[in-house]
């Protein structure tokens, strides 16, 4: 090829390489973008859009648990804390004052799931745990007042009636971003402008 | 604007006969200033502008959305990001030298701002009319270079001395395509002036309805190819002179951290940043000048413009301008994120093998051509130039975008304008 051939060459070069790169460049602007705007510009919550064997936070239903502590066994971290002791009403009786998996230490191994009889621990697709305090991050399961006997396995059942998975993680996690109660307390109401009230109360 | 002064502020405004009045210059002094502060505001905060534009591009380009949160659509994420760089510390290196470490950006700044005094935004607004306009532009863009070269020195970093001497290279080399292709407008417009080669655009002014004014076909772009070809060595050799991808070099991110302003943080930064981002409305106003009409309306005359009053055709011709001006510089930006950056010998080659020969072999065919077309009557002279304009101009247009929509269905997507 002769110089002036190369050189020529060179400029259609330059000029069919512009042609079909603005082109390329331009065909993208009118695409959509591929971005997806989480967490507030999603069509659907990304918790949905994830696999049903998705390893999210653990949840126990009291309702089924049996009490036998074997998923505290498997725990390799020790992030289930269990407290059984006996009824002082009825000392036969065994019953649950707390069921406690802190989800900021736990590793999302599964195998405390994979222990449970009923399927009362299961993970939930539930992942978002953002926290001012990592101490917020345990769940418990089990509110000390008011204590969870043992479930008794039905003979011959295949499944146990547990509530929806989600659904209880969910109900804590709400509790999380709820407004904190009020530091000081409020001062009672003046006696002047409680006593129409009191009578408004007392006509009805 | 002389007129406008005259007449509307001084006879208008003040009662006064503006022949007899001896304040009337100190009026026009004011008027002046005015504009250039007008201008040089509007200069600053078109950068600002820029470079939310330029985001939101690189996204779509990239397919991606960009800054779209503060605001509507983002826009005012330029105004969130001067305002944190206000609030940084500004720094100076202890070994640098202080004294022109400092006034470095003020250099480039001036060299930036001084240009919006002779850039005309429409029929009646420029700050100064000034008859070797486009020379002066030219010569007082060079001021950025010294602005440059002293930022890069003084700083005493290896990378911001690379950038500036590479900036200087590039500036001085490119210059020289620059003034060259630059001439072919101004022989065939016989005139330096910017409001002068704005109005050579606007056909015969005794014509018919489509031969006068700013139709594509009486841009100089479309006059003959020698002008078609000198429009792409202009905009080629001003995207170099204003350090644009693909010719930014002198900031090399990726090899030279940032190149000449390495060193600088918080305003002076902002002030090259400012400089950069601007440069886009400078250099696509000058193409807009030069070749693609300027303000130039369809179909109205010179003297439609001038006996309209000012939120008349004056405005509507300002309004012309800015869009032109706007799409320009989408243009630059399109070309930043398409083409790679170049190698420095490279840029030198495109400089000195390519561009400099094939301008000067368009003056002097353009200067051939003046004298070959002398015959031509202004009627002939716009059939030719509609005729070249459906060639080089539409055709290639409607082919390109033949070209991108083909792109869009050969990769198994639909034009969706949505998700912004």
């Amino acid at each position: 090829m002769s110089a002036t051939q190369e050189y020529v060459q060179n400029i259609r070069d330059t000029v069919t390489s512009f042609w079909h790169g603005m082109s390329i460049t331009l065909s993208h602007m009118f695409r959509r973008p591929m971005t997806v705007q989480y967490p507030d510009r999603v069509d659907v919550p990304v918790r949905d859009t994830l696999p049903p064997r998705y390893r999210g936070f653990l949840e126990m239903d009291s309702a089924i648990c049996t009490l036998c502590q074997a998923c505290e066994r498997a725990c390799p971290i020790a992030c289930i804390a269990i407290e059984i002791e006996k009824d002082p009403a009825n000392p036969k009786q065994r019953i649950m004052t707390r069921f406690d998996i802190d989800a900021a230490k736990c590793m999302y191994c599964g195998l405390c799931v994979e222990q449970c009889p009923t399927g009362a621990l299961q993970h939930t697709r539930e992942f978002e745990g953002t926290m001012v305090n990592i101490a917020n991050l345990t769940f418990r399961f089990v509110d000390p007042t008011k204590p969870v006997t043992a479930y008794k396995l039905p003979k011959g059942a295949e499944s146990y009636p547990r509530r929806m998975l989600g659904e209880i993680v969910q109900q804590q996690m709400r509790a999380w971003d709820a407004p904190p109660p009020p530091f000081i307390p409020e001062e009672p109401a003046p006696a002047v402008a409680a006593a129409p009230a009191k009578a408004e109360e007392k006509a009805q | 604007m002389e007129s406008f002064v005259n007449e509307t502020l001084v006879r208008g405004l003040m009662h006064e006969n503006p022949a007899t009045y001896e304040y009337t210059w100190l009026v026009q002094v004011v008027w002046m200033v005015t504009l250039a502060f007008l201008a040089g505001t509007f200069g600053a905060v078109i950068s600002g502008i820029y470079t939310w534009t330029e985001r939101r591009m690189a996204g779509r380009i990239q397919s991606r959305i960009g800054p779209n949160r503060v605001g509507p659509a983002g826009f005012l994420q330029w105004i969130v990001d001067a305002v944190k760089l206000l609030l940084k510390e500004d720094l100076t290196p202890k070994d640098a030298d202080p004294i022109l470490f400092k006034i470095a950006p003020y250099f480039v700044f001036l060299g930036f701002v001084m240009t919006f005094v002779a850039l005309p935004f429409s029929a009646s607004f420029v700050a100064a009319d000034l008859n070797v306009g486009i020379f002066y532009i030219l010569a007082i863009t060079a001021l950025v270079v010294v602005g440059v070269l002293m930022s890069g020195w003084a700083s005493n970093s290896k990378w911001a001395l690379f950038g500036g001497i590479r900036s200087a290279a590039q500036v001085v080399s490119y210059e020289i395509p620059a003034g060259l292709s630059l001439l072919v407008p101004v022989m065939m417009a016989g005139t330096l002036s910017t409001q002068g080669l704005i109005q050579f655009q606007g056909g015969p002014q005794d014509g018919a309805w489509w031969q006068v004014g700013g139709w594509f076909w009486n841009w100089t772009a479309f006059a003959n190819p020698m002008a078609f070809v000198a429009f792409f060595i202009f905009f080629i050799a001003s995207l170099a002179e204003g350090n644009r991808t693909p010719f930014d070099l002198p900031e090399a991110e990726s090899e030279l951290v940032a190149g000449f302003f390495t060193e600088y943080s918080g305003m002076r930064f902002a002030v090259f940043t400012l400089v950069e981002f601007g440069n886009i409305w400078v250099m696509s106003a000058l193409a807009v000048i030069l070749f693609l009409g300027g303000w130039e309306i369809p179909g109205v005359s010179h003297a439609q413009i001038a006996a309209s009053p000012w939120y008349g055709y004056s405005l509507i011709s300002g309004g012309i301008f800015v869009l032109k001006t706007l799409l320009m510089s989408l243009v630059v930006m399109w070309i930043r994120w398409t083409l790679p950056r170049i190698r420095v010998d490279q840029m030198m080659n495109i400089c000195w093998k390519y561009l400099v020969p094939i301008s000067m072999v368009l003056v002097v065919l353009t200067a051939a051509n003046e004298l070959l077309m002398a015959w031509a009557s202004p009627l002939v002279l716009s059939l030719l130039h509609i005729v070249f304009f459906a060639m080089a101009g539409l055709l290639p247009a409607v082919l390109f975008f033949k070209q991108t929509f083909k792109n869009i269905r050969l990769m198994g997507d639909r034009v969706d304008l949505s998700n912004w």
